[in-house]
């Protein structure tokens, strides 16, 4: 038999039959202990499995990841101290891709929040609301590589005097305003990246803000309005405060999203032109220069750059816990 | 050897390489199975090829997971040297008579680690062909670098608006800026000669040395010469690059590439006829001491698993039978590795041509760029780019490189 057809069946049928067996055989050994001890066991063993599968895809490659970061490239892996991080932060073109993914994190951040809840708040108060939030929406749908081989065509550059394709220099020509080679001029052409990433995600940020803004009460705005309150008083003292822990969430996901950005600078520069990103950077590293050590500790400094990130989160998330 | 000759074998072998386009008859991957077919009747034993386009990536992967093909495409000596000090790649130096097949294969010697072949130069390329409209240019083969462009002026007097040289570095994720590379290949080895070559591509001769910064220096002239602007020429990409060449009135006299460039040829602009409307001749000579001094690139094939399927397949990819069937493939621009495969099987009077360059020249190395370490070689590349964005950086561009040399090399 086609050993692809032998996967398939064992994924559609045997890994549900392997997950129900286990439930009924937790089920069958918890008849063995006394009644009041089942429910505080019954818990644990039903989430046994997703606690050992996460365990050996994720906290076990997390810390081998952490442990190869002190080991040389060869297949022997001997102990090297600190040398990988010591060329990490003497290296210009990894110092020039760490200053990059904070611009990334800072800059895309910055831009889908706002842009997000500008949109939202504005398609609001519009009749055709559905059609403007699909609009909006529908970069997400395109994958990161589809997105950059489109702006690629839209950022072409052609001297001037040539025929411009590229849609953006077309423009610029039409309106008198010479050519602009926005992928391969330092620094702005980072900037120019950034807006890519932006035009993904600006629709998912308006899609949540806009959940959240149909869940404020329409009596607290009407009774604020009664006190005479002008519309950007509302804005910014009852709608703003409101939407903070939603704003909140966007933004912790869009910072993790910068520092794994990857896809864009991979298809639009390569990280050329002083547009590398650490997530690339340690592609770069693994993948064309063979050095698995070097890509090891890339990775662990963007874990530990996420950690006070999922700190904050996870603080917050207690914080709402305890008002409930 | 006739593939009949190694007897029935059957079984299967795993193939990794970066040919893909499925059943299309006019892709790569048609052509590989072309080339495959003869050998499966034979043997009885099933190739099961898969295709990538990041060769390097799945390489590297498969190194760390164990799970390696038995047979796979490698992306230059750099990587294959790796490879075989690290002790993955098979050697191949048992399967056949290795000094007849180097002695047949221009180039082969870079596929060498310790004396031991350790990869088959299956399909080759001769760098450094200048391309031009025989309709335009009409000045002959120039004899010398200056003549050439001696010559060039003289036609350049004759047109408005025409540019020396078509010049493109755009390639793609990760290779970008290698038609630059190749340009500084060939004037290395035609001013400087082979040796210096061989200690720059081994990492002894330092980029800020005269040699290297010469060739630089001279690249530099022809992107000062060339159509467009330093940033057109990063973003055009490498198979659009020499359109201009067909436009009225042309926007350039000469382009700068490999042999394969008239696939490329072909599908930009259909209308032209090979010979008719595009000619090419060798880069001339710089330094008469190196007379005849060529580079060239090629797909390597090597070996990850010694299995009898695997050692049959590595014997018949390099007999002449194997070796002339992608060759006579029209329009494939594909030239045999091997000097002993008969001109007459080359489609066209073009890559007749560049078969026969190929197979007389008195110099041959291997692209420089693909035999550099990857980190090296990854530095090169943009330092091709970013010298063309701004020349006046070169010596800190070259002094950055020493420094990549330092580390990319050994350990």
């Amino acid at each position: 038999m086609d050993q692809r057809l032998i996967t398939a069946i064992v994924v559609v049928i045997a890994v549900p039959a392997v997950l129900l067996g286990y439930i009924l055989l937790v089920e069958r050994v918890l008849g063995l202990v006394p009644e009041r001890r089942q429910a505080s066991l019954r818990p644990w063993l039903w989430i046994l499995p997703a606690l050992l599968l996460l365990g050996f895809f994720l906290v076990y490659p997390t810390i081998a990841t952490a442990i190869r970061s002190f080991q040389d490239k060869t297949a022997a892996a001997n102990f090297i101290g600190f040398a990988n991080y010591q060329f990490f932060f003497s290296s210009p073109d990894t110092l020039v891709a760490l200053r990059n993914s904070f611009i990334w994190l800072v800059l895309l951040t910055a831009l889908v929040v706002v842009g997000g809840l500008i949109t939202a708040v504005l398609f609001d108060r519009v009749r055709y609301e559905s059609v403007a939030k699909s609009l909006l929406f529908l970069p997400l749908a395109i994958s990161f590589v589809g997105a950059g081989v489109i702006w690629k065509f839209m950022f072409d550059y052609e001297p001037a005097g040539q025929t411009q394709i590229g849609t953006i220099n077309g423009g610029l020509t039409a309106l008198g305003i010479g050519p602009a080679s926005f992928i391969t001029d330092a620094p702005a052409n980072t900037i120019w990246l950034i807006v890519v990433g932006a035009w993904i995600w600006t629709g998912f940020a308006m899609v949540i803000l806009s959940a959240a803004l149909k869940g404020i009460s329409p009596e607290i705005l009407e009774a604020a309005r009664v006190d005479g309150a002008s519309e950007l008083q509302l804005f910014r003292r009852i709608t703003l405060p409101l939407l903070s822990p939603t704003i909140a969430v966007v933004a912790t996901t869009m910072i993790i999203t910068a520092l794994k950005a990857f896809d864009i600078v991979y298809v639009m520069t390569s990280g050329n032109f002083d547009t590398n990103i650490l997530a690339l950077d340690m592609y770069h590293q693994l993948f064309d220069f063979g050095q698995p050590g070097r890509a090891a500790a890339v990775a662990t400094i963007l874990v530990i750059l996420i950690i006070p990130v999922m700190i904050v989160n996870i603080r917050r998330f207690q914080a709402q816990e305890a008002i409930r | 050897m006739a593939p009949a000759s190694l007897g029935h074998i059957g079984g299967s072998v795993s193939v990794l390489a970066v040919w893909s386009g499925g059943t299309d008859p006019t892709s790569e991957q048609y052509a590989f199975m072309q080339v495959l077919k003869p050998f499966e009747d034979a043997t009885g034993i099933t190739v099961n090829y898969t295709s990538t386009r990041d060769i390097n990536a799945s390489i590297t992967a498969g190194v760390a997971s164990g799970n390696l093909p038995d047979v796979a495409g490698l992306p230059g000596p750099g990587k294959m040297i790796e490879l075989a000090n690290a002790g993955t790649l098979k050697p191949l130096d048992g399967l056949f008579d290795a000094n007849a097949y180097r002695a047949d294969t221009p180039g082969s010697a870079a596929l060498e680690v310790n004396g031991k072949q350790y990869a088959e130069f299956f399909k080759g390329s001769i760098k450094g062909l200048i391309w031009y409209d025989p309709k335009v240019y009409t000045g002959g083969v120039p004899t010398s670098w200056d003549d050439l462009n001696t010559k060039a002026q003289a036609a350049l007097a004759n047109l408005s608006g025409t540019k020396e040289w078509c010049i493109g570095l755009q390639s793609g994720a990760g290779s970008d800026g290698w038609p630059g590379t190749d340009w500084i290949e060939d004037f290395v080895i035609r001013q400087s000669g082979p040796d210096v070559y061989d200690k720059w591509v081994a990492g002894t001769q330092k980029w800020t040395s005269p040699e290297i910064k010469m060739a630089f220096t001279e690249f530099g002239k022809a992107l000062t010469n060339s159509f467009g602007d330093a940033n057109s020429i990063i973003s055009t990409n490498f198979g659009k690059a020499g359109d201009p060449l067909f436009t009225t009135p042309p926007g350039c006299l000469f382009h700068h590439q490999a042999s394969f460039i008239t696939s490329f040829f072909q599908k930009d602009n259909p209308s032209t006829v090979a010979g008719t409307d595009y000619n090419f001749f060798l880069e001339p000579d710089i330094n008469p001491q190196f007379s005849g001094a060529v580079t060239g690139g090629g797909d390597l094939l090597g070996m990850f698993n010694d299995t009898p399927q695997a050692e049959a397949l590595m014997k018949y990819l390099i007999t002449p039978q194997a070796q002339a069937i992608w060759p006579s493939i029209p329009n494939s621009g594909a030239i045999s590795g091997s000097k002993s495969v008969d001109v007459s099987i080359y489609p066209d009077d073009i890559t007749k041509a560049a078969a026969k360059d190929l197979a007389n020249a008195k110099i041959f190395r291997f692209d420089g760029s693909d035999a550099m370490p990857a980190a090296m070689s990854d530095a090169f590349l943009k330092a091709v780019e970013d010298f063309t964005k701004d020349q006046t950086q070169l010596d800190s561009i070259l002094a950055n490189l020493d420094t990549v040399q330092s580390t990319a090399y050994g350990g």
